[in-house]
C-alpha cells in the first residue's frame, strides 16, 4: 500500500513498499505503469482531499502537473512511480550506481523558481507566463496575407513542430541554473516559444526578434549551457537546443552581434584551424574580438595577461610558437572546409523527428527501455535532410478511394436504403 | 463587479475562438476558465480536423458523410453550415499561426479518417489540439486590449433576471475562494463535454459537464443527450486514447488469435469503418470470447512505417512507452472500446443561441446538432471552431449591440456563497467524493455505454438517485479558501449527476437503436417513430 503523509508542507511523501509487486496504488494496477500522479490522487481520494495539485488529462499533454519528484523536475503524470523512486530521495539528476539500494520513498515538491500558492501548486503567472509574455508570443505576418495558405516548406513545420510540441508545463524553469542567479533571465520555454516563430517562415520579424533577445542582458546571451532544461523537458523541446539554434541564426544569419562574444569566438576558431590545422592560441584571442587591431581587442588582450603569463611560465607556449605558428593545415581539413562551405544550406539539427526506416529491426519486446528518447545533444551529428521522413513515405497508406461511408458498414438491415431526410423531418 | 458585453465560460476552442470572433467586433469580452486555457481538454485532440478544402473535394461531400455518419440524426442546415465554413476557418487558423503538415509542394497536406470519403483531415503531427489551441492562446495575449482573461476562476452558477434572460454569471477566483458577480449582455456557454461521468474515458478529469448542468438549471433545453460516444481504441487500464491517426495511417485491429476481425464486420473500410462499428466489432469479439485476457483486442500499428510512426504518431509512441511498457513500433498494443465524446448538449439554433435569451453555447457543451447519433473523427474541433465563432460574432452583433448592460442584486451571491459554505462546513463522516464518483463511472460503463436496454438503465438510474444523495452529504476534507479543490469536487460531483440522469432519461426514452444508442431490447433503427430528437428540460421531459 501505499503511505502518505504531509511531513513539512508543501511536501509530499509516498512510501512505495512492496515496490516489486507494486500494488502501491489501489486494485489492479501495476506500479510499473502506475504514475506519481496516480498516487497523489489516490491519497486524495482516499485520505486527504486537501492535497493541492493541478492536474487535469493525465497523459502528459496539459502541462498541469509539473512537480519535483525526488529533486528532479518533471510530470506527476508521466514519471512511473519506480523510475521516480530509482532517482533516490536527494540525489537530484543523478541515478543510483549500480547495485546501489533503491529508495523507496518518492518525495513530491512543487517546482523551483516560481513561488508556491499552496502545497504543490506554484504562481506560474508570476513566473513562466510573464516571461512567455516577454517574447512577444504570436505570429507577426509576413504581408501580404496569403489568399490561401502560405506556402511553407514540409521541413520547416516540422521544425517549428517542435517547440510547438511545448506545453508549458514550466518543468525547465523549475532547475534553470541561470534562473537561479538572474530571475530576470527570460529563460528555456519562452525563448523556445521565440524560436517557435523564429524558425517559421511565416512570421516577418525574425530580425527584430533576434535583435531584441541579443541586446537583453536577460536574453539568448543570458544561458549558461546547464543542460537542466533538456533533462527536465517532458516533451523533446530542448529548450537549450533552441536557444543555441536562436544564437546561430542571429549571429550568421543577421550579423547581430553577440553579446558574450560567442559567436566571433565561434568565427576566430573556424578561420583559425582552416588556416592552421591545428589551434593557434595566440591568434585566437585577439581575432575573437575582431583581430590584433580592434579597439576592442586590447583590453581583452590586457585582460588575459596574467593567463599568457602563467602559459609561458608552465612552457604550454613559448614567446616563438606565440608569435609564429609555422603548422599548415592539411588538404585533408581544407577539403573539409570547402565542403561545409560550399552548401548552399546550413544544416540544423532537428531533434523531433527521430529513427530512421533502416533501423536494425529488434525482436518484440524485451524488458530493456526502448531508447525513443531523442539523442542527447553530443550524439548530435545527422543533418536534417536525413532525419525527416521521404515523400513517398508521408502519404496516408489508407485506402482513401473508397466511396462508403460508416452507415453502410452498420450491421443492420436498412440502413443504406434510406434517403437522407431533411432537417425539417427531424424535428 | 466585472462587466462584460459578451461573457465567455470556457477557454478550450470554442471559448477561446467565440472570444476571438466577438472582440473582433469590437466588443468587450471576458473569458473565464476554471483551468489555465492551454490546460482545456481541446488539448488532447490529436487527430485532425476536416475540411473540403482540396480542390477536388467538395463541401456537398463532406456534409453528405457527416449526414450519414450521424445517422440522419444530424440537423441538415447546420451541417451544411459547418462544412460550408470549415475551409475558411482552416486558413484562418494557418494564417493565425497554426503550424499545419504540409506536403511536398509545401501546401496543406491531408490524412484518411474513419467515415471520410476523402482524405480531408488537416493536422499537426499528432498535437493537432495542442497546436491549435496553443495558437489561439497567442491570439489571446495578441488581443490583450479587447480580452479580460478570468483564468482559474470556477463559474458556480448561471445569473438570470425576472424575466428570465440571461445576465452573467457568479464565479469564484480559485486563488483566494472569493466570489465575484460577472454581468454581461451575453453569456456563452463553451464549458467543454462531461466524460468524467464514465469511468474509463478519454477525457480529462476537468471535464465534468459543468455548462450541461448549469444551463439545465435555468431552463436550457437539452438535446441528443442519449449519445454518447465510445472511441474504439483507447488503452487497456486506463483509457487514454489512441487516435484514429493510426488506422488513418494503416494499422490493423487484431483479436487474440491474430484475426483481422473488421474483414468480417465492414469489408469494405475496415479498420476506418465508423467509431461505433468499430467498437461493437470489437466488444462483440472480447463478449464472444476472442479478445484478450484483459479483455482487449490489440492494435498492430508496426503495419505502419517506423519513421512514419516516429513523425506523425509521436504521442502514441510516447503513450504505449509510458502508460503500457509497449513500443507500438514493434508490437501490437492491447485496446478497447471507452467513453470519448458526447454528442448532445445544450440544443442551440446555428447561431449559437439557446432557448434562454442571452445564453449561448458552443462546443462539446453544446447541440446544433452536427454530429446526431454519431461524431465523424475530426468533425468536434470543426465544431468547436466554426460554431464558438458564429456565437462570439451573433452574440456580439445581434445580442449585446442592442442590450443594456444588467445589474445584478448583490443578494444574489450571497445565496452562491452560502451554498459553498454549506459544503465547507459538511459534518464529516459523509462517503468520499471520489468513490461516488467510482461507482458512477463504473455504472455508466457497465449500463449505459455501446450496448444498453431497459433493465440495466433502470438499475443505473436508481443507483443515481441514491448517489445524488450521497453526494449531497459527501466528506469534505478541505476548509480553506486558497485552491480549495475538494469544494470544486463537490460541486462538478453534483454536476455530473444530472448529466448522468439525462444521459439515462434520453436513452430509456428512445426504444430504438441508432449508432451510438444500441438497444439490445430494441435492436433495429425505427426511422417511422424514431427520426426526431429528444429534448429535456428541466420541468418536463419531451420530444420535440
Ligand atoms: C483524447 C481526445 C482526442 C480527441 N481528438 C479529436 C480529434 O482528433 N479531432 C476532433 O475533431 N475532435 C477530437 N476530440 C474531441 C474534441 O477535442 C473536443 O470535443 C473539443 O476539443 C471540445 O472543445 P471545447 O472547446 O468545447 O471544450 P474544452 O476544450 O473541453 O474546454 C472547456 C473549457 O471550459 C472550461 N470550464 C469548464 N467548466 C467550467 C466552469 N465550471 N467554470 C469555468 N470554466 C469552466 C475549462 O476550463 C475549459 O477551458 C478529442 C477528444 C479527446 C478527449
Ligand atoms: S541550459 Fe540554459 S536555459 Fe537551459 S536550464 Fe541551463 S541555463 Fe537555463
Ligand atoms: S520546454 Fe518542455 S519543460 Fe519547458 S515548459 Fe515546454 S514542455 Fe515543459
Ligand atoms: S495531468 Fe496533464 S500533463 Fe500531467
Amino acid at each position: 500500500m501505499a503511505q502518505t503523509h504531509r511531513s513539512v508542507a508543501p511536501l509530499l511523501d509516498i512510501e512505495l513498499i512492496e515496490l516489486d509487486r507494486a500494488a502501491c496504488c489501489g486494485a489492479g494496477v501495476i506500479a510499473e505503469h502506475n504514475s506519481v500522479l496516480d498516487a497523489i490522487l489516490k491519497v486524495k481520494a482516499d485520505t486527504d482531499g486537501s492535497i493541492g495539485v493541478r492536474c487535469s488529462c493525465q497523459q502528459g499533454i496539459c502541462g498541469s502537473c509539473g512537480v519535483r519528484m525526488n529533486g528532479k523536475p518533471g510530470l506527476a503524470c508521466n514519471t512511473h512511480l519506480d523510475e521516480a523512486a530509482r532517482r533516490g530521495a536527494g540525489t537530484g539528476w543523478n541515478p543510483p550506481d549500480e547495485g546501489q539500494q533503491q529508495e523507496t520513498v518518492v518525495t513530491v515538491e512543487p517546482m523551483g523558481n516560481m513561488p508556491v500558492i499552496r502545497d504543490l501548486i506554484v504562481d506560474m503567472d508570476a513566473v513562466h507566463w510573464r516571461k512567455i509574455h516577454r517574447v512577444t508570443p504570436w505570429l507577426i505576418n509576413k504581408e501580404p496575407i496569403p489568399e490561401r495558405e502560405y506556402i511553407v516548406p514540409h521541413d520547416n513545420m516540422v521544425d517549428v513542430t517542435q517547440t510547438m510540441a511545448c506545453i508549458q508545463c514550466g518543468a525547465c524553469v523549475s532547475d534553470c541554473l541561470s534562473m537561479e542567479v538572474d530571475p530576470e533571465f527570460i529563460g528555456p520555454a519562452a525563448l523556445s516559444k521565440a524560436y517557435r516563430f523564429v524558425g517559421d517562415p511565416r512570421d516577418a520579424e525574425h530580425h527584430e526578434r533576434l535583435k531584441d533577445l541579443s541586446e537583453d542582458e536577460h536574453g539568448i546571451y543570458d544561458c549558461t549551457h546547464c543542460f537542466n532544461c533538456i533533462d527536465a523537458c517532458p516533451k523533446g523541446v530542448d529548450p537549450m537546443s533552441q536557444i543555441m539554434r536562436l544564437r546561430r541564426v542571429a549571429g550568421s544569419d543577421f550579423d547581430i552581434e553577440d553579446r558574450n562574444n560567442g559567436h566571433r569566438h565561434e568565427r576566430a576558431f573556424v578561420k583559425n584551424i582552416r588556416k592552421n590545422g591545428l589551434l593557434h592560441e595566440a591568434d585566437l584571442l585577439p581575432d575573437s574580438y575582431g583581430g590584433k587591431l580592434d579597439p576592442h581587442a586590447l583590453p581583452e588582450l590586457l585582460g588575459s595577461l596574467p593567463t599568457i603569463a602563467t602559459a609561458l611560465a608552465r612552457r604550454k607556449i613559448t614567446p616563438k610558437t606565440a608569435l609564429l605558428h609555422t603548422h599548415k593545415a592539411p588538404k585533408e581539413v581544407k577539403a573539409l572546409f570547402d565542403e561545409v562551405d560550399g552548401r548552399e544550406t546550413r544544416n540544423e539539427l532537428n531533434l523531433y523527428v527521430t529513427g530512421y526506416e533502416d533501423d536494425p529491426v529488434h525482436p518484440p519486446h524485451t524488458d530493456e527501455p526502448t531508447p525513443l528518447e531523442p539523442p542527447g545533444p553530443t550524439e548530435a551529428k545527422d543533418d536534417r535532410s536525413e532525419q525527416t521522413v521521404g515523400a513517398a513515405d508521408r502519404e496516408p497508406p489508407a485506402e482513401t478511394s473508397a466511396p462508403t461511408v460508416g452507415a453502410e458498414d452498420v450491421p443492420r438491415a436498412g440502413a443504406e436504403d434510406q434517403e437522407p431526410p431533411t432537417s425539417e423531418e427531424q424535428e | 463587479m466585472p462587466s462584460h458585453d459578451v461573457l465567455i465560460i470556457g477557454a478550450g476552442l470554442a471559448g477561446q475562438r467565440a472570444a476571438l470572433a466577438a472582440a473582433q467586433t469590437g466588443a468587450s469580452v471576458g473569458v473565464v476558465s476554471k483551468v489555465h486555457p492551454v490546460r482545456s481538454h481541446s488539448v488532447a485532440a490529436a487527430g485532425g480536423i476536416n475540411a473540403a478544402l482540396n480542390p477536388e473535394d467538395t463541401w456537398e461531400s463532406h456534409a453528405f458523410d457527416t449526414v450519414k455518419g450521424s445517422d440522419f440524426l444530424g440537423d441538415q442546415d447546420a451541417i451544411e453550415i459547418m462544412c460550408r465554413e470549415a475551409p475558411e476557418e482552416i486558413l484562418w487558423l494557418e494564417h493565425a499561426g497554426v503550424t499545419f503538415h504540409r506536403d511536398d509542394a509545401g501546401h496543406l497536406g491531408t490524412r484518411a479518417f474513419g467515415g471520410a470519403s476523402a482524405a480531408r483531415t488537416y493536422y499537426v503531427a499528432d498535437i493537432t489540439g495542442q497546436a491549435i489551441l496553443h495558437v489561439l492562446y497567442e491570439q489571446l495575449l495578441k488581443h490583450h486590449e479587447q480580452l479580460d482573461r478570468y483564468e482559474e476562476w470556477f463559474t458556480v452558477d448561471l445569473l438570470q433576471d425576472d424575466d428570465g434572460h440571461c445576465t452573467g454569471a457568479i464565479c469564484r477566483n480559485l486563488r483566494d475562494g472569493h466570489l465575484e458577480v460577472f454581468n454581461a449582455k451575453a453569456v456563452i456557454l463553451a464549458s467543454g463535454g462531461a466524460g468524467q461521468v464514465y469511468q474509463p474515458t478519454t477525457n480529462g478529469l476537468i471535464v465534468t459537464g459543468d455548462g450541461i448542468a448549469q444551463a439545465y438549471r435555468i431552463g436550457a433545453r437539452l438535446q441528443d443527450m442519449e449519445m454518447v460516444q465510445y472511441h474504439p481504441t483507447t488503452l487497456a487500464g486506463n483509457g487514454l486514447l489512441i487516435t484514429e491517426g493510426a488506422r488513418g495511417e494503416g494499422a490493423w485491429l487484431l483479436n487474440a488469435e491474430g484475426e483481422r476481425f473488421m474483414e468480417r464486420y465492414a469489408p469494405n473500410k475496415l479498420e476506418l469503418a465508423s467509431r461505433d462499428v468499430v467498437s461493437r466489432a470489437e466488444q462483440t469479439e472480447i463478449n464472444e470470447g476472442r479478445g484478450f485476457p484483459d479483455g482487449t483486442v490489440a492494435l498492430d500499428i508496426t503495419k505502419v512505417p517506423r519513421r512514419r510512426t516516429l513523425e506523425a504518431l509521436r504521442e502514441i509512441v510516447n503513450i504505449g512507452r509510458d502508460y503500457a511498457g509497449v513500443d507500438i513500433t514493434r508490437e501490437p498494443i492491447h485496446i478497447r472500446p471507452g467513453n470519448h465524446y458526447i454528442m448532445g448538449g445544450v440544443k442551440t439554433d446555428t447561431h449559437g443561441q439557446t432557448n434562454v435569451p442571452g445564453l449561448y453555447a458552443a462546443g462539446e457543451v453544446a447541440c446544433v446538432s452536427v454530429h446526431g447519433a454519431n461524431r465523424l473523427g475530426a468533425n468536434s474541433l470543426l465544431d468547436t471552431l466554426v460554431f464558438g465563432r458564429r456565437a462570439g460574432e451573433h452574440a456580439a452583433l445581434n445580442r449585446a449591440r442592442h442590450t443594456t448592460m444588467p445589474l445584478t442584486r448583490p443578494a444574489r451571491v450571497e445565496d452562491t456563497e452560502r451554498y459553498i459554505s454549506s459544503i465547507i462546513r459538511r459534518e464529516p463522516g459523509g462517503r468520499r467524493i471520489a468513490a461516488i464518483k467510482e461507482e458512477l463511472g463504473e455504472i455508466m460503463n457497465r449500463y449505459v455505454a455501446v450496448f444498453r436496454d431497459a433493465e440495466g438503465l433502470a438499475t443505473a438510474h436508481e443507483t443515481i438517485r441514491r448517489l445524488k444523495e450521497e453526494a449531497a452529504k459527501a466528506a469534505v476534507d478541505d476548509r480553506g479558501a486558497v485552491f480549495n479543490q475538494d469544494v470544486i469536487a463537490a460541486i462538478e460531483l453534483g454536476y455530473m449527476l444530472e448529466v448522468a440522469e439525462s444521459t439515462i432519461v434520453a436513452a430509456e426514452a428512445r426504444k430504438e437503436s441508432r449508432v451510438a444508442q444500441y438497444r439490445l431490447d430494441f435492436p433495429d433503427r425505427n426511422d417511422g417513430e424514431w427520426l426526431k430528437h429528444i429534448d429535456l428540460s428541466r420541468r418536463c421531459s419531451t420530444s420535440s
